[in-house]
């Protein structure tokens, strides 16, 4: 009876687990099928396959200027908040400070505040500031919600860092700077190539403060969005939701391949440094 | 053994830690000879790591002087001084190969590169590890990369090296056989080792003299033998080795002689050469005695000076020893004593009434 019991639950359990998954990728799969199909309108049944909408962005120019903006916003914002991240994933790994745990928590905020909430308030800000709204209060903003990402990933390379090694070095007469050359950096480089990957992403993904933060030139995010004025634009604005999407995951498998190669490198088991990706 | 250099090679004076209110190190004096093999011992927490950090530079005394070959060593930092250290975790550099672990130091020297190689080949048969130079580091076992810890150390030539609970991750086998190694290499290198460790056993094997350390100040420093024979306190000679304490009172002192009571043993007469100088008789209440200097009398064993009579109470067989707890009359605690397992002796049961055979010159008396 109990074992039934058992399987039937273990039967609902697995079909709950296909039908969640369902829920969470299905929209994601619609974008490639509609980015292929040969039709303007978004609907089924699928007509037949094309690639015509993947030309139609080779020859769009206002797009090839919001994927530039977005790549130098995605890299500003990613090496600026790896930088920050490093010296706070640093510091919290090396130093015993008052208040640590308070001011760590506090660096991290930004992770579960709401968007909208921190775009509104860095709005109000460069308005009284009287900054002129630019690429560059994007990447401020970006690099605000993107650091506590970066101390996340960071941290475990910093924690895992065994502090004798540097004293080693030290030891064997190395100075300050080539110990972080020769011992630290190369230790840490896989934890800061996963940072920079993550951070890129998700600079590059970032809709609602580069919305509100942005002058007139916009990225990448933001032009799809004006685009879905237009429902002849669709299919391709499907395409190149398309190329984000397959991006995005390559991005986020090559950061995860990397902190796991970190944690190897310094023998620790890859899951109890609090796998990220 | 080579005759030992009193040349000083390291001298603390005075050197004091406090890390915050909590003192670790209450003003330690010590000289350190040249080709040394010398041993601070404590229990954790007792500073001998701290000092050993002072010395490398890593850590800085909150007061009094460190002077390493006649060179004052304050301001001087770690990568400047003529010390290297074996790290408790070994430290070594996860990302590199063993080469390139040990030729670490010659090349922050600028050592020309084939010079490097033929250094760090050297250094590597010095610790039997001879061809291994390619090997990565996470293919190493403990004793292996402990070795590797040593000939990265060894192969800077430096003026001391500087080891820290080295053999503490191995297990006793490797370990047994390490102490021997180590002990061999130093003698054969002549450089000054400086050990520290909270076991006993090991320091009493591998060193020259030892500084046996409580609550950040050094009780006694002493060669193994004399730390054994005259520990200076109780804390000591607990410490080291197995130490029967028994109650007795000083009696009187007459022509060179001093008389004690120990209830539990009898009456007997020292000779002054055994008072330690300084001893206050008034305070006397303590005396102390090794179990392998106590001895069960069997038929036909060698008299001894004295004869107390005792009761086995219970017996532990070590196969070339057996410890047996005997209750003396007169004293609360067991004793224990040593007995060597000799052929055709059996081991006597609890319960049995046993002479218990001693000698005046084995009683250890405590300042």
């Amino acid at each position: 009876m109990k074992s039934a019991l058992k399987g039937l639950s273990a039967k609902w359990l697995a079909l709950y687990a296909v039908a969640y998954m369902v829920f969470l990728y299905a929209p994601v799969i619609l974008l490639p099928m509609f980015a292929f199909n040969d039709a303007t309108i978004i609907s089924f049944p699928l007509t037949g396959f094309t690639t015509q909408w993947f030309d139609v962005l080779w020859q769009t120019e206002s797009l090839h200027g919001a994927v530039r903006n977005s790549l130098v916003v995605g890299l500003s914002s990613a090496v600026l908040s790896t930088i920050l991240g490093a010296c706070a994933a640093r510091a919290a790994a090396r130093y015993r400070f008052p208040a640590k745990r308070g001011i760590m928590s506090f660096i991290m905020l930004p992770l579960v505040l709401p968007e909208i909430i921190v775009a509104v308030a860095l709005l109000v800000l460069l308005m009284q500031l009287g900054m002129p709204l630019s690429l560059a209060t994007v990447v401020l903003g970006h690099v605000l919600i993107c650091t506590p990402f970066s101390i996340v990933i960071l941290n475990s390379a910093f924690q895992g860092l065994d502090q004798s090694l540097e004293e080693a070095s030290y030891d064997l007469g190395e100075s300050r700077w080539g110990t972080f050359r020769r011992v630290v950096l190369p230790l840490v480089m896989p934890g800061v190539v996963s940072s920079l990957l993550i951070t890129f992403t998700i600079s590059l993904d970032e809709f609602i403060i580069a919305f509100f933060l942005t002058g007139t030139e916009v990225t990448l995010p933001v032009y799809i969005w004006s685009q879905l004025r237009f429902p002849g634009k669709l299919p391709s604005v499907m395409a190149l939701g398309t190329i984000l999407l397959a991006l995005s995951v390559l991005l986020l498998i090559l950061a995860e391949w990397f902190r796991r190669r970190a944690a190897r490198k310094q023998g620790i088991e890859a899951s109890a440094t609090g796998g990220f990706a | 053994m080579a005759s030992l250099s009193t040349k000083p090679i390291i001298d603390l004076a005075g050197v004091t830690k406090t890390f915050g209110s909590f003192q670790a190190l209450k003003g330690i004096n010590a000289t350190i000879h040249e080709s040394e093999f010398f041993s601070l011992l404590g229990p954790s927490g007792c500073g001998k790591t701290t000092l050993l950090r002072m010395i490398a530079g890593f850590e800085t005394p909150t007061d009094g002087t460190i002077v390493i070959a006649g060179e004052d060593m304050a301001g001087v930092p770690a990568n400047r001084r003529p010390t290297n250290m074996v790290f408790q975790s070994y430290a070594i550099f996860p990302h590199l190969c063993v080469a390139e672990n040990v030729g670490y130091g010659l090349k922050t020297r600028k050592t020309p590169k084939a010079e490097i190689a033929r250094e760090v080949e050297q250094a590597l048969q010095m610790v039997d590890l001879g061809g291994l130079g390619s090997r990565a580091a996470h293919e190493l076992s403990g004793g292996q990369r402990q070795r590797v810890a040593l000939a990265r150390a060894l192969v800077m030539k430096p003026k001391v090296v500087l080891l820290d609970e080295p053999l503490s991750a191995l297990d006793k086998q490797l370990r047994d056989q390490m102490q021997v190694e180590l002990r061999q290499l130093q003698q054969r290198l002549g450089i000054t080792f400086i050990l520290v460790t909270h076991d006993q056993e090991e320091a009493l094997t591998m060193s020259d003299r030892i500084a046996v350390m409580f609550d950040g100040r050094i009780a006694q420093l002493a060669s193994p033998e004399e730390l054994y024979r005259r520990p200076v306190d109780r804390r000591v000679a607990s410490f080291i080795g197995v130490m029967n304490f028994l109650d007795a009172r000083a009696t009187g002192r007459m022509n060179g002689h001093l008389a004690l009571d120990i209830p539990a043993l009898g009456s007997i007469e020292l000779s002054s050469a055994q008072v330690p100088e300084g001893l206050d008789l008034r305070n006397l209440e303590t005396i102390g005695i090794r179990p392998e200097m106590l001895t069960i009398l069997f038929e036909g064993s060698e008299q001894t000076e004295h004869v107390a009579r005792g009761e086995v109470t219970g017996t532990a067989y070590y196969g070339d020893m057996t410890y047996y707890s005997v209750r003396l009359p007169g004293h609360a605690e067991d004793v224990t004593i040593s007995m060597r397992n000799t052929a055709g002796r059996s081991i006597v049961p609890p319960g049995s009434e046993v002479p218990v055979g001693w000698g005046a010159d084995s009683i250890v008396l405590f300042q």
